[in-house]
């Protein structure tokens, strides 16, 4: 088969597959009664056609960065990392624990603290099935799975017999004390002058960026990122190689649930500022689609957090001011995700045939 | 250019026909006429053009550039389904059948004339046995295609494109996975087709073949078709120097031998395989500096898991020495990188799986095993990718790797090319003890003289090597000491000057020579 221009392959087949996506988005609304027009205006509208919007949209976009990276280092290593759900909810623990037991004297200072806290928590909560992988052959995809029941469940007990105050009828933590809360956008001098509205974007989204170039580095420019690269690719070759299988599974699920439970200093520190029950709410599910999406590059992760916190801000918007539910962006996420990821070989044929066309006139020039 | 044939038409007529993948040029203006009712050979050396010429005749990829004229009139074939309509069939190196079908439903598969297979079956067992009895390919039509031996199966792929009425067959190399007397039983064949006026077009890179089978040859170099000529009016040195573009030593030259100390000392080596299965049952051997040991057998008698072994990829129990020092030959130090880092390097046999990483550019291949080596790191975290870049080009170099970009993946190198990288990362680490494993498995010729060559350099630079090859050949004309191995064990050892082929075959079979038991 003739392959496409490099620039075909990375940004128009996942633009057509946007595109297929939100065309069968549109005539899902239609179908159920309701102008796709006005949501398509409502969702840009609310989500990045002002600066309040876009602090949610950056908000989302964070957490799903953080989610995305941990499935994209995971999968270099040909480890399929289904579990950032209950490592970011682990991770929240890690940061609920940070801040309410040790007394921090400036936010810096805790957000350093929680930070490495909550990757340890999500760390750990990675290595378990990572150790059965390697030493077991337990199939990682299978263990992570249940390893976010485990945590859905162990947290909801932890919430409700340990860490909820006396009194208090909600399953969730106590406040965090207010030295360790983070500074929004519209708290960081020069960006409060675009964000002048509170807004839930703090700068856990720099840490977020940070990542990825740190992601970027680590795979294309260490010899640990060599390995895991060579080791995910051929798992044969590794060996001949002398790259220690058991070393990389477990580094890179280290690493990888590092990541996931990293995100929780943004949406339980930055935003919530509590530990509540469903902390995640699906955002490491979400980043494997992104990491898809993002074809396992850390820029791509990126942009496709990006869009999906277009998605995820832009849905919420639908169920606030149309007659659209918000269910809706389940529905939209869900083809997004069947376009860019499931179909992705149907548009890049599709397109093959496309570019083919415009040879054999090349050929009778020649 | 070849005279014309019987009635004075061409089969195949190619007129500048030009394929570019990306930066590398597969074929460049490529005109070749192929008298009908004739074998015609096209030789080269891998990546030479050849697969892509004929995958372009059999529509699997478009010309950038050319007409293809079939029988005197131009012909489009965008797609596999245009050439079989056009009476092309073609039978591939790696064969296209399906295991558990029959012969008679894998030849069927795809030309069902309605949704009932019955009737499509038995006209095609009627098809076949006339086929059968015409051309000599006797095929039980109702065997499973996995009972088959890799001949027969080879028989049942010429046989689907007979009966898709094809008029003109292509076959890629297709002596690679055959023995001797099946490759003699493929070219009666082939001679049977062409006297019932079929046209043949044989792509191979074995000269003896050429010459045994066809009528004229075209030779392609480097993307290019150097010349065809009359296989009467040419020998095997006038094709070989078409073929690389310069004169080529058929044969080995090396001075004799002067071993010094014993680098590697092996006793009692054993394995075992996942099952259990003892695959090594106690190997002992010895090699001293400047000498190469050649390992001779039939593929699956313990040479693979010898080389692992020794390359720490798998388990053993007995003992090795490198230079005195013992080698760990299970836990810590029995690994890949324990084994570089006491200087032995390895080529090993299985380029694909093991030595390569396909979907790595070059000169991440050039790393592979040895990305711990401080001439590739910026400092303790990074590594420094310009060096490894500037190092690879400088390797493609030396060792003439085509085409000479380090940012090209390994995949979309030919086999021979693949081979070169593997061999110039290898050879250049300046071992004490080198292992390698089939170095010139799938490997044009030019590409063989030059690792022969290299090797033989290192033997005489105080190496110690140790060589599996499965080419009796290879085996007798680079080693200075033979072990045959079988089932497993060393059967004995011969002084190549001192044995013959039939002497060694006898013992790659279980018999030892001068009843000198293993």
């Amino acid at each position: 088969m003739d392959r496409l221009p490099r620039w075909a392959d990375v940004a128009l087949v996942p633009l057509v597959s946007l595109f297929l996506a939100f065309v069968i988005s549109a005539l899902v609304i239609l179908a159920i009664g309701q102008d796709p027009w006005e949501a398509i205006t409502v969702m840009v509208q609310g989500s990045v056609m002002n600066a309040y919007g876009w602090g949610y949209t950056l908000y989302y976009a964070t957490s799903f960065m953080f989610t995305g990276l941990a499935v994209c280092v995971a999968f270099h290593a040909s480890m399929f990392n289904i579990g950032g759900e209950g490592q970011a909810q682990l991770g929240g623990l890690g940061v609920a624990l940070a801040c309410l037991f040790v007394p921090w004297p400036h936010w810096s200072l805790a957000l350093i603290g929680a930070g490495l806290s909550a990757a340890a928590f999500g760390a750990l909560w990675a290595a378990i099935p990572a150790w059965m992988q390697a030493k077991r052959g337990s199939h990682i995809v299978i263990t992570t799975i249940m390893f976010n029941y485990i945590a859905a469940s162990l947290l909801q007990y932890l919430l409700v017999n340990q860490l909820k105050p006396t009194g208090q009828a909600d399953p969730a933590s106590a406040t965090f004390p207010e030295v360790t809360n983070l500074p929004a956008l519209n708290d960081i001098p020069l960006i409060n002058l675009v964000f002048t509205k509170a807004v839930p974007a703090n700068i856990t989204l720099f840490i977020a960026l940070g990542m990825a170039v740190l992601v970027w580095v680590l795979l294309w420019h260490t010899r640990l990122g060599y390995q895991i690269r060579a080791f995910g690719k051929s798992e044969a070759g590794a060996r001949y190689a002398g790259i220690n299988p058991t070393f990389i599974i477990m580094v890179v699920m280290l690493i990888s649930g590092g990541l996931a439970g990293l995100m929780a200093i943004n949406n339980v520190m930055g935003e919530a500022e509590r530990l509540l029950g469903n902390s995640a709410s699906g955002a490491g599910f979400i980043g494997i689609a992104v990491a898809l999406m993002g074809r396992n590059h850390p820029l791509g992760v990126v942009l496709a957090a990006l869009l999906f916190g277009f998605l995820f801000q832009g849905g919420a918007e639908l169920g606030l001011w149309t007659k659209i539910p918000i269910e809706m962006r389940i529905v939209v996420q869900g083809l997004v995700i069947l376009f860019t990821g499931a179909l992705d070989m149907m548009v890049r044929m599709l397109l093959v045939r496309i570019f083919a066309l415009f040879r054999p006139r090349r050929m009778e020039a020649a | 250019m070849v005279e014309n044939a019987a009635d004075g038409l061409y089969a195949i007529e190619l007129k500048g026909i030009s394929k570019a993948f990306g930066p590398v040029q597969a074929n460049r203006d490529i005109n070749i006429a192929v008298p009908r009712g004739t074998i015609h050979g096209i030789i080269g050396e891998n990546g030479a053009g050849k697969s892509t010429l004929m995958s372009i005749l059999y529509g699997f990829y478009r010309a950038d550039a050319g007409q293809i004229l079939i029988n005197g009139k131009p012909t489009a074939i965008p797609d596999s389904q245009s050439a079989i309509r056009a009476g092309i069939g073609m039978v591939f190196q790696h064969f296209k059948l399906v295991q558990n079908f029959t012969v008679l439903e894998n030849v069927i598969l795809g030309v069902e004339d309605g949704p009932m297979l019955n009737a499509s079956l038995a006209k095609a067992r009627k098809t076949l046995a006339e086929l059968s009895r015409e051309y000599e390919m006797d095929v039980d039509p109702d065997a499973m295609i996995e009972d088959l031996s890799v001949g027969h199966q080879q028989r049942v792929e010429i046989l689907k494109a007979l009966y898709r009425q094809a008029d003109i067959l292509i076959l890629d190399e297709p002596t690679g996975v055959l023995t001797p007397a099946e490759a003699d039983h493929l070219f009666r064949i082939l001679k049977g087709l062409k006297a019932q006026g079929k046209t043949i077009i044989l792509i191979t890179h074995k000269l003896r073949e050429i010459m045994e089978a066809t009528d004229n040859v075209s030779v392609m170099r480097r993307g290019t078709m150097v010349d065809t000529v009359k296989t009467a009016e040419t020998s095997p040195e006038q094709l070989a120097e078409l073929m690389v573009g310069r004169k080529v030593l058929l044969e080995v030259e090396k001075a004799p031998a002067s071993p010094g100390e014993v680098v590697l000392s092996v006793q009692d080596l054993r394995v075992r395989d996942e099952h259990g299965v003892e695959r090594l049952k106690g190997v002992s051997f010895d090699i001293r500096k400047g000498e190469i040991l050649g390992i001779a057998g039939v593929a699956g008698n313990g040479q693979s898991q010898l080389m692992e072994a020794l390359g720490g990829m798998i388990r053993a129990t007995g003992s090795a020495t490198l230079k005195g020092q013992t080698l760990p030959l299970s836990g810590k130090g029995a690994d890949g990188q324990s084994r570089r880092a006491v200087g032995i390097a390895h080529v090993p046999e299985d380029r694909h799986h093991h030595g390569l990483i396909l979907d790595f550019t070059a000169w991440e291949n050039v790393a592979f095993g040895y990305f711990n080596d401080p001439k590739y790191q910026k400092n303790r975290l990074l590594m420094d990718n310009q060096a490894l870049r500037a190092d690879t080009a400088t390797k493609m170099e030396t060792f003439d790797v085509r085409p000479p970009i380090p940012a090209l993946e390994a995949k979309n190198f030919s086999g021979g090319n693949q081979q070169k990288i593997v061999v110039a990362r290898e050879f250049e680490q300046d071992p004490d003890l080198l292992l390698v494993g089939q170095p010139t498995r799938g490997v044009d010729i030019g590409a063989i003289e030059f690792i022969h060559k290299q090797l033989i350099a290192l033997r005489d630079a105080g190496k110690a090597v140790l060589l599996v090859s499965v080419e009796l050949d290879e085996i007798m004309s680079l080693s200075d000491r033979i072990a045959v191995m079988f089932d497993g064990q060393i059967m004995g050892f011969r002084d190549p000057d001192k044995t013959d082929e039939r002497e060694l075959g006898l013992m790659m079979a279980g018999m030892t020579g001068k009843g000198e038991a293993a």
